[in-house]
């Protein structure tokens, strides 16, 4: 394989994350119709562009896609950290923001009753923001 | 492999598993409103609830409505046709569901205007002024009372009737209704007890004309 290919897999792994974490938001919601919230939908709007850019990063192998994936990356982490705060009560509920489309901090968000959902979100990108770090650092070796 | 193949599958694998994942639990939730409503059909109609149509018909149309729901705007003229243009075989049974900001006291308003007759009226004036009294967020269902001003009801009286126990028990009647039979969004359709799961007015036009054929044809 070629030195200016090794990104490729943890590109892909970050892209794939984005991919099910864009499908999983899209089921929660459409299908299974739970209204997202505010913050649901901030984290939304950092995630699912990271599908296209990740995604033409991946078939054209442009390791640039990883420098504009960044910003996206880290609005949508910090989204879900702040989120994950208000769920487990860290952050009292006056602060937030949250109007029509359910409570940010309601116990319905979570799937099958167990997993909140902004901790997956969290979890989503954190695991995206450590391949793309991960990515660059083999772009520029 | 070449590698654009291994994201093209990818991609088709996911929307694969997530059209399938659609598949099976709206099959699921299918099933379960089907028998919420079978085990629940004493919900579907109440004696006190408003009907629309000889009230003998053999084909009734159990509509969950909500007098803030634009949807439900759209739709009141296409169901009022559908019993209109049934010759007296299509009966239409309204139930009331309060899912928007303000629409309790929007319903309480129209009950208090079938207390003196003039139900179906109100509800008219009351859809056709919707986009001004029930805008998103900012709710000002009493503005009906202003729609319905020259309809010739004893104001007095309607507003006395709009805050008795005696509507805030119909109210909680229809929730209570609608909570068992699992209606989440409006407008909320069953004919003859089967609920409208895929949405739409085709979609509910068939659904009465097939039920109009089972009756003609035991």
């Amino acid at each position: 394989m070629p030195a200016a290919q090794r990104h490729w897999a943890p590109l892909f792994a970050a892209w794939l994350i984005a991919l099910l974490a864009t499908a999983g938001a899209l089921f929660l919601g459409e299908v299974m119709g739970m209204a997202p919230c505010v913050l649901c939908w901030y984290q939304r709007i950092a995630m699912f562009p990271l599908v296209v850019i990740l995604g033409l990063g991946l078939l054209d192998a442009d390791g640039r896609s990883i420098r504009y994936a960044w910003p996206f990356a880290w609005a949508g982490w910090g989204m879900a950290v702040y989120h994950c705060a208000v769920f487990w009560g860290v952050v009292t509920e006056g602060l937030v923001p949250c109007g029509k489309g359910g409570s940010c901090a309601d116990a319905e968000v979570q799937v099958a009753g167990i997993v909140p959902i902004p901790l997956l979100s969290a979890i989503a990108f954190t695991g995206i923001l450590a391949l793309l770090w991960i990515a660059n650092r083999r772009v520029k070796a | 492999m070449k590698k654009q193949w291994i994201v093209v599958a990818s991609v088709v694998a996911v929307v694969v598993a997530f059209i399938a994942g659609a598949i099976v639990f709206k099959g699921r939730e299918t099933q379960q409103v089907s028998q919420a409503a079978q085990s629940n059909s004493d919900a579907l109609v109440r004696a006190s609830s408003p009907v629309f149509g000889i009230p003998a018909a053999k084909v009734t149309i159990v509509e969950f409505f909500d007098p803030a729901c634009e949807t439900c705007r759209a739709f009141y003229p296409l169901v009022k046709t559908i019993v209109n243009s049934s010759f007296g075989q299509v009966r239409l049974v309204v139930r009331h569901a309060p899912l928007h900001e303000g629409s309790d006291t929007a319903v309480k308003i129209l009950e208090a205007a079938r207390l003196q007759g003039q139900y179906w009226p109100a509800v008219e004036r009351a859809l056709a002024g919707q986009p001004r009294w029930a805008a998103h967020g900012n709710a000002r269902p009493e503005l009906i009372w202003d729609l319905i001003a020259d309809l010739g009801l004893d104001m007095a009286k309607a507003r006395a009737d709009a805050d008795s126990p005696a509507v805030a028990q119909l109210l909680a009647q229809d929730i209570a209704d609608m909570k068992a039979l699992k209606v989440d969004r409006t407008p909320g359709f069953f004919v003859n007890g089967t609920p409208l799961r895929d949405f739409g007015e085709a979609q509910l036009r068939a659904l009465v004309d097939q039920e109009i054929r089972k009756v003609k044809a035991p």
